[in-house]
């Protein structure tokens, strides 16, 4: 929305509520407390054209307006007070920040004469979340709220998005001003978008002409510059096949023939050993992180590496880049495609559509073998990727399930996954997944979480009944906290330290917030729940019992090569 | 292998400006050994100084994330042959001693001079660079120096690039 509203004499609460109105905003997550109870004031008076979901605790705000932004492109809105409330959106921050996800926080804060002060819920809100936030700024006239609220939104979204918190003074909120609306388009110390070089992108093109084994490694940054069908373009016209990310996945549909696969410590067995035999590699959008790389001094050491992204910073920092194009993805990916020949690589495709066939047919063998009958994780999330075609939003939290999910969701559409990557966050998930399903009211949105991450956010389910959010939920229960159990089995001797974990009766749970649900503990009653979970309307939870000692496999090793993937 | 660099960093005139810059030096756990924080030539930019040791391919990547930093205009590093660096350091001692002809022969020979004599003391001062104001500390040392302050560095690039350049490209993007 391009404006430049009329001035209209009003307060600074109000002022943040008409601002956040200009920028777009429909819906905003929050919690109210004494520092910011002007904003939410002035919030009361325009409820028609702006959502507010009262969540159950920060965390879950913030998590849910990820969530939301994640699913939709669209710049997540958080609203808290100050002390206690700042400080419970430290981990989302941290989160958001990492993830690259555009969120704006606008946290309440005492009057700026208590500033320093020790005063009753003063933080120091600017201090602790300046390493968590792509930038933050504190407001203390009621005239700098417009324009640091415009500076704000465009700083999250723009460039390599992230989050940022913007700390209003109650003095501030309560002051008469003059409001009117001018949108920020540019801040002269930011570079939003590097101008393409185009030696650069030729330098690449000139690599992949000659490629006889080219391997194209897509991360996040396609779906954050809407480059997806730019993606497909090249990458059909080119032949090379794509392997992805854990938050890359969903940029480029993987039923289509040319994915390969997933990448990193828990991805799959081609594209992990292939990254080690290919002739050029193309990473687009992706930061190299050590989860993707295991050892990196024994990474693409044979390869020529192109890697394209918005950040400079990135360029270079894990990986000794060949050829670098410092670009926004979706420009890089259109020049690259015109100057880049038409070409297959069938042999080569090949191998990776073996070795995948090969790959499920060892794990499915193993686990047979050690889990006869049982039920488990991969068979949950195959059956639920069948039924949904590879539609869903899907929303994980951290541990076995999240790489299972991974692994077995075959998803086919843009920023239908969405994790937490980069910080990992535990009970990330049934708050984002509110988000998402606020922001995709007519999709499934699917919630696949573990019996410990569970626990950690379940307070949500209040904002869930409370709100009427349809989003569905299944909680994979091995009764450990899974992943940590895997690692003392493989690498501590099998000595289970505090990782085996109770829980409540999930299904009473629920019920108890209004939330229909149901248990399944056989194998043979999957089918048909799965039917009943996905089939009724409103939210539902449904727990499954899984087989307690399944492990992720393939798996790196923390220290290993990509080569060195293990298969059991 | 290690090597002194000289950072410049110019910035909006913001608070927190140092806050946001040092965090990330010790995110990687990196000393620095001085920083000096000043106005420029143009209003409303300010420069910070930091001079510190550690491998080119570090200081390369926290001056990628420096620069990332949404209030910094412009960073850069700079080894030693490249800038033109000062720093200055005051030397208190009893006025006592300057009846001793070693010590007005000290300062003549080290270039240094005196800003103010007292009744009980005397304040020398001498700008240079560090081995230097170290090499004169070292000197009146015997005479019992009562107290000493260092600045950090201050240092003028010697590339002619003008910092109004950089600003005009950065609107201009
Ligand atoms: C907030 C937080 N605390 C601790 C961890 C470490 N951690 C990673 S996975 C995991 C186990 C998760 O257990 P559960 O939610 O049951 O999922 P499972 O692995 O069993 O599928 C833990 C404790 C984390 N990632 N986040
Ligand atoms: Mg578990």
């Amino acid at each position: 929305m391009e404006t430049t509203v009329l001035t209209v004499k009003t307060t600074g609460s109000d002022a943040v509520i008409r601002s956040l109105k200009a920028e777009g905003v429909t819906t905003i997550f929050g919690y109210p407390g004494g520092a910011i109870m002007p904003i939410y004031d002035a919030l009361f008076h325009h409820l028609e054209e702006v959502n507010h979901i009262l969540v159950r605790h920060e965390q879950g705000a913030i998590h849910a307006a990820q969530g939301y932004a994640r699913s939709s492109g669209k710049t997540g809105v958080v609203f808290s007070t100050s002390g206690p409330g700042a400080t419970n959106l430290i981990t989302g921050l941290a989160d958001a920040l990492i993830d690259s996800t555009p969120v704006v926080c606008i946290t309440g804060q005492v009057a700026s004469h208590l500033l320093g002060t020790d005063a009753f819920q003063e933080s120091d809100v600017m201090g602790i979340t300046m390493p968590v936030t792509k930038w933050n700024c504190q407001v203390t006239k009621a005239k700098d709220i417009a324009p640091t609220l415009t500076k704000a939104f465009y700083i999250a979204s723009s460039g390599r998005p992230g989050p940022v918190l913007v700390d209003i003074t109650k003095d501030a909120q309560f002051e008469a001003i003059d409001f009117h609306y001018e949108k920020c388009n540019s801040v002269r110390s930011y570079q939003s978008k590097p101008k393409l070089k185009l030696e650069q992108v030729q330098e690449a093109a000139s690599l992949l002409n000659v490629a006889k084994k080219p391997l194209m490694l897509v991360g996040q940054g396609v779906m954050l510059s809407s480059a997806e069908n730019e993606l497909l373009t090249f990458a059909e016209k080119t032949g090379i096949p794509v392997a992805s990310t854990l938050l890359g996945l969903g940029a480029f549909p993987a039923n289509n023939p040319l994915f390969v696969g997933m990448v990193g410590m828990h991805g799959n067995f081609a594209p992990n050993v292939k990254t080690n035999e290919c002739d050029v590699l193309l990473a687009i959008g992706m930061r190299f992180d050590d989860r993707v790389t295991g050892d990196v001094t024994r990474y693409a050491r044979q390869a020529k590496v192109i890697h394209i992204d918005i950040d400079a910073a990135e360029i270079n920092k894990i990986i000794k880049v060949d050829a670098p194009i410092l670009a926004d993805a979706k420009e890089a990916l259109s020049v690259l495609t015109n100057l880049t020949e038409n070409r297959t690589h069938s042999k080569w495709l090949n191998e990776f559509h073996q070795a995948k066939k090969e790959e499920l047919q060892v794990l499915s063998t193993n686990r047979k073998k050690y889990f006869p009958d049982e039920l488990r994780m991969d068979l949950v999330i195959d059956l639920l990727s069948q039924k949904t075609n590879g539609n869903a939003v899907v929303v994980t939290d951290v541990g076995q399930h999240q790489m299972m999910t991974a692994q077995f969701y075959q998803y086919n559409q843009t920023k239908s996954n969405v994790t937490s990557g980069g910080l990992g966050t535990m009970g990330f998930a049934l708050p984002a997944a509110v988000g998402a399903k606020i922001a995709n009211p007519e999709k499934q949105v699917v919630a696949i979480i573990g019996d410990g991450g569970f626990q950690m956010t379940l307070q949500e389910l209040g904002t869930m009944m409370q709100n009427n959010i349809g989003v569905k939920i299944i909680i994979l229960n091995n009764g450990y906290l899974g992943m940590v159990r895997q690692w003392q089995q493989l690498f501590f001797e099998k000595r289970y330290s505090f990782t085996d974990i109770q829980s409540p009766d999930f299904v009473a749970l629920a019920a108890s917030y209004n939330i229909k649900g149901q248990k399944v503990e056989r194998l043979e009653d999957l089918n048909k729940a799965l039917d009943k979970f996905l089939n009724t309307e409103n939210a539902y939870l449904l727990e499954v019992k899984v087989s307690r000692e399944d492990n992720v496999f393939p798996m790196v090793p923390t220290g290993a090569s990509v080569a060195e993937i293990r298969m059991q | 292998m290690d090597k002194t660099f000289t950072v410049s960093i110019f910035t909006e005139n913001t608070i927190g400006m140092l806050n946001r810059i040092t965090i990330i030096f010790t995110r990687r756990h990196l000393n620095i050994d001085s920083i000096t924080a000043s106005e420029t030539e143009v209003k409303n930019v300010h420069r910070y100084t930091i001079v510190l040791r550690t491998s080119r391919e570090q200081i390369d990547k926290v001056i990628g994330q420096i620069e990332k930093l949404i209030d910094v205009l412009k960073a850069f590093v700079h080894e030693d042959d490249e800038v033109v660096h000062q720093e200055i350091a005051l030397y208190k001692i009893k006025t006592t001693h300057l009846k001793s002809n070693n010590v007005e022969q000290i300062i003549r020979e080290n270039s240094a001079k005196i800003l103010t004599v007292e009744p009980d003391f005397i304040i020398i001062e001498k700008t240079g660079h560090k081995a230097e104001t170290k090499a004169l500390f070292e000197k009146l040392k015997p005479f019992g120096i009562l107290e000493f302050a260092r600045s950090g560095r201050v240092a003028v690039t010697k590339p002619m690039k003008e910092l109004s350049t950089y600003l005009k490209e950065l609107e201009l993007n």
